[in-house]
């Protein structure tokens, strides 16, 4: 496998194998997004205890999901990145941490925005709402230590242990907040647990998800051919690049 | 069909505040996660065909004082 | 390799005695958030005792940020640590003995000004008992978290305000725990569970951390 995979730590090779691969994700991303939103929007029965407020899950939950999914990306990148000294992995964890915290705050917003009409306030201190508010500030951290460092490949590299002192962290981070919600507050807000949903509400979630997760490796993609384009710009191949898209857009 | 005319779908059963609040400014954050993203890429570009400017330039400069 | 460490903490404390005021501002500086909260919020014995866990615990946190830009920023600008990072000991040794000393210095002086603190916001004895041990085993912890994030900042120049963003958040458990832990004994319930489970962090922090300590510093320095 490591020979077949040798090329691609070349950014060259993966600057466009990463091209090639943006369509597959952009051909599945966008179709979900329409199907599940509509189906989601329009066509679900509404809830029978919280009525069409419930709608809001078909945003909440996929968002919620691939906020950590893109942590887990992250983490496994860090580590792939640390330990076999490959420069791509860490330049991927930079890449992927402002879709993260993007992916965060949609989570964060939508959660109180759901809240308040069914818990009467725009902010309770639910576990998973403070948790996910720590992951947001975990992601800011992160993101601030890429970019105060101007050396971007010492900057991958300490993201890169953020990352995973995160990632060991997080864990912990979110079972005392469950533990110290029970304790504060009593097992009063469960409304997220429900027991089991139906089918016809399911299905739009699912499709949902598959679209958040699709998005976020679209543009996990894009953003990494980004940060090869800002490290190899003197390189010829770049370059060449550069001067075929003048080229086209003369003409055009 | 969850609703009966559009104006109930828009009501979201009391609830349009909210509903709409949340996908509005999710749609909001991802056009500008989006717009970041090629803003970014666009930069990078233009970065570099600055640089080859300046390069053909001084080479040009440089042609012109040989001759001279 | 034992003698290395016991060098490293010689020379740090023989460094920190001849500049008393870096041992002691920081602790200067608890005291005083803790007595502002009394007079910002009242002085109902049974209030102040009620927060006392959350604002002694959040001021430590404050005072272990103020205190962490010595831990290696001295040895940083003189060049000692890259003398470190060349000696034939590892690296991630002598940052246990920069950790510990640097808990020497600021948090063990947090565990005597304690019971000033406990007279301060009507703490009582069991109270303050929980107090000082959850204060005893959470502030290493702190000293090693804090010494991750300052060895990833050292080469900013503008690392202060991006450590306490980069630590803060990953210190939250420890928070919720001893808070928790001080209030079950207030409440007269046990709390010896809760102290284990900051023990169980404290023994995972020695284990990991002095070796994310030294790849950031290996970062950081080059």
């Amino acid at each position: 496998m490591w020979k077949w995979l040798h090329p691609y730590a070349k950014a060259e090779k993966s600057y466009a194998l990463s091209g090639k691969l943006m369509p597959w994700f952009l051909v599945i991303a966008i179709p979900t997004f329409f199907v599940g939103i509509i189906w989601g929007l329009a066509f679900a029965p509404a809830d029978y205890q919280q009525g069409d407020s419930f709608r809001i899950i078909y945003i909440h939950v996929p968002a919620a999901m691939m906020a950590m999914g893109a942590y887990s990306t992250m983490a496994v990148a860090a580590f792939i990145g640390l330990v076999w000294q490959i420069r791509l992995a860490e330049m991927t964890v930079a890449a992927t941490a402002p879709i993260g915290a993007v992916y965060t705050f949609i989570a964060l917003f939508t959660g109180a925005a759901w809240g308040k009409p069914m818990w009467g306030a725009w902010w309770v201190w639910d576990a998973r709402l403070t948790s996910e508010l720590i992951l947001l500030f975990v992601y800011l951290g992160i993101i601030a230590l890429y970019n105060a460092f101007s050396d971007k490949i010492l900057a991958g590299r300490a993201a890169s242990i953020l990352t995973l002192v995160g990632v060991i962290n997080l864990p912990i981070i979110h079972f005392s907040v469950v533990w110290w919600n029970t304790l504060h507050q009593g097992a009063t807000i469960t409304k997220f647990d429900q027991p089991s949903m139906a089918t016809e509400m399911l299905i739009p979630l699912l499709i949902m998800i598959v679209s958040f997760a699709s998005f976020l490796g679209l543009m996990i993609l894009y953003r990494f051919r980004n940060e090869i384009l800002q490290r190899e710009s003197h390189r010829p191949w770049v370059i060449a690049l550069v001067k075929q898209s003048l080229k086209t857009n003369k003409r055009g | 069909m969850a609703f009966t005319s559009l104006s109930d779908f828009i009501a979201m059963g009391g609830y349009s505040f909210y509903v709409w609040l949340s996908y509005g400014v999710s749609l909001l954050s991802i056009i500008l996660l989006i717009t970041n993203s090629v803003f970014k890429r666009k930069k990078i570009f233009h970065q570099v065909e600055q640089r080859l400017q300046r390069e053909q330039r001084i080479k040009a400069a440089e042609n012109r004082e040989d001759i001279l | 390799m034992f003698d290395a460490f016991v060098q490293i903490v010689r020379k740090d404390l023989l460094g920190a005695f001849r500049q008393q005021s870096d041992i002691l501002n920081p602790i200067w500086f608890f005291v005083i958030v803790v007595t502002l909260f009394p007079l910002g919020i009242g002085t109902d014995p049974a209030l102040l005792a009620r927060i006392a866990p959350g604002i002694i615990w959040v001021a430590a946190l404050l005072a272990a940020l103020l205190s962490f830009e010595r831990l290696f920023k001295d040895d940083y600008i003189d060049g000692s640590l890259e003398q470190m990072m060349l000696a034939p000991h590892s690296l991630t040794w002598l940052v246990c003995a920069k950790v510990f000393t640097h808990w020497l210095l600021t948090g063990l002086p947090i565990l005597f000004v304690s019971p000033l603190l406990a007279v301060f916001l009507s703490l009582e004895e069991n109270t303050f008992w929980a107090l000082f041990l959850t204060l005893l085993i959470g502030t290493p912890i702190l000293s090693l978290l804090g010494a991750i994030g300052v060895a990833l900042t050292i080469g900013l120049r503008k690392g202060g305000v991006l450590l306490s963003l980069i630590m803060l958040p990953l210190s939250i458990p420890i928070l919720i725990f001893s808070t928790m832990a001080i209030d079950a004994a207030s409440f007269g319930q046990p709390y010896l569970g809760l102290l284990a489970l900051l023990g169980a962090m404290l023994v995972g922090a020695i284990t990991l951390a002095p070796f994310a300590i030294a790849a950031s510093l290996r970062v950081s320095v080059s």
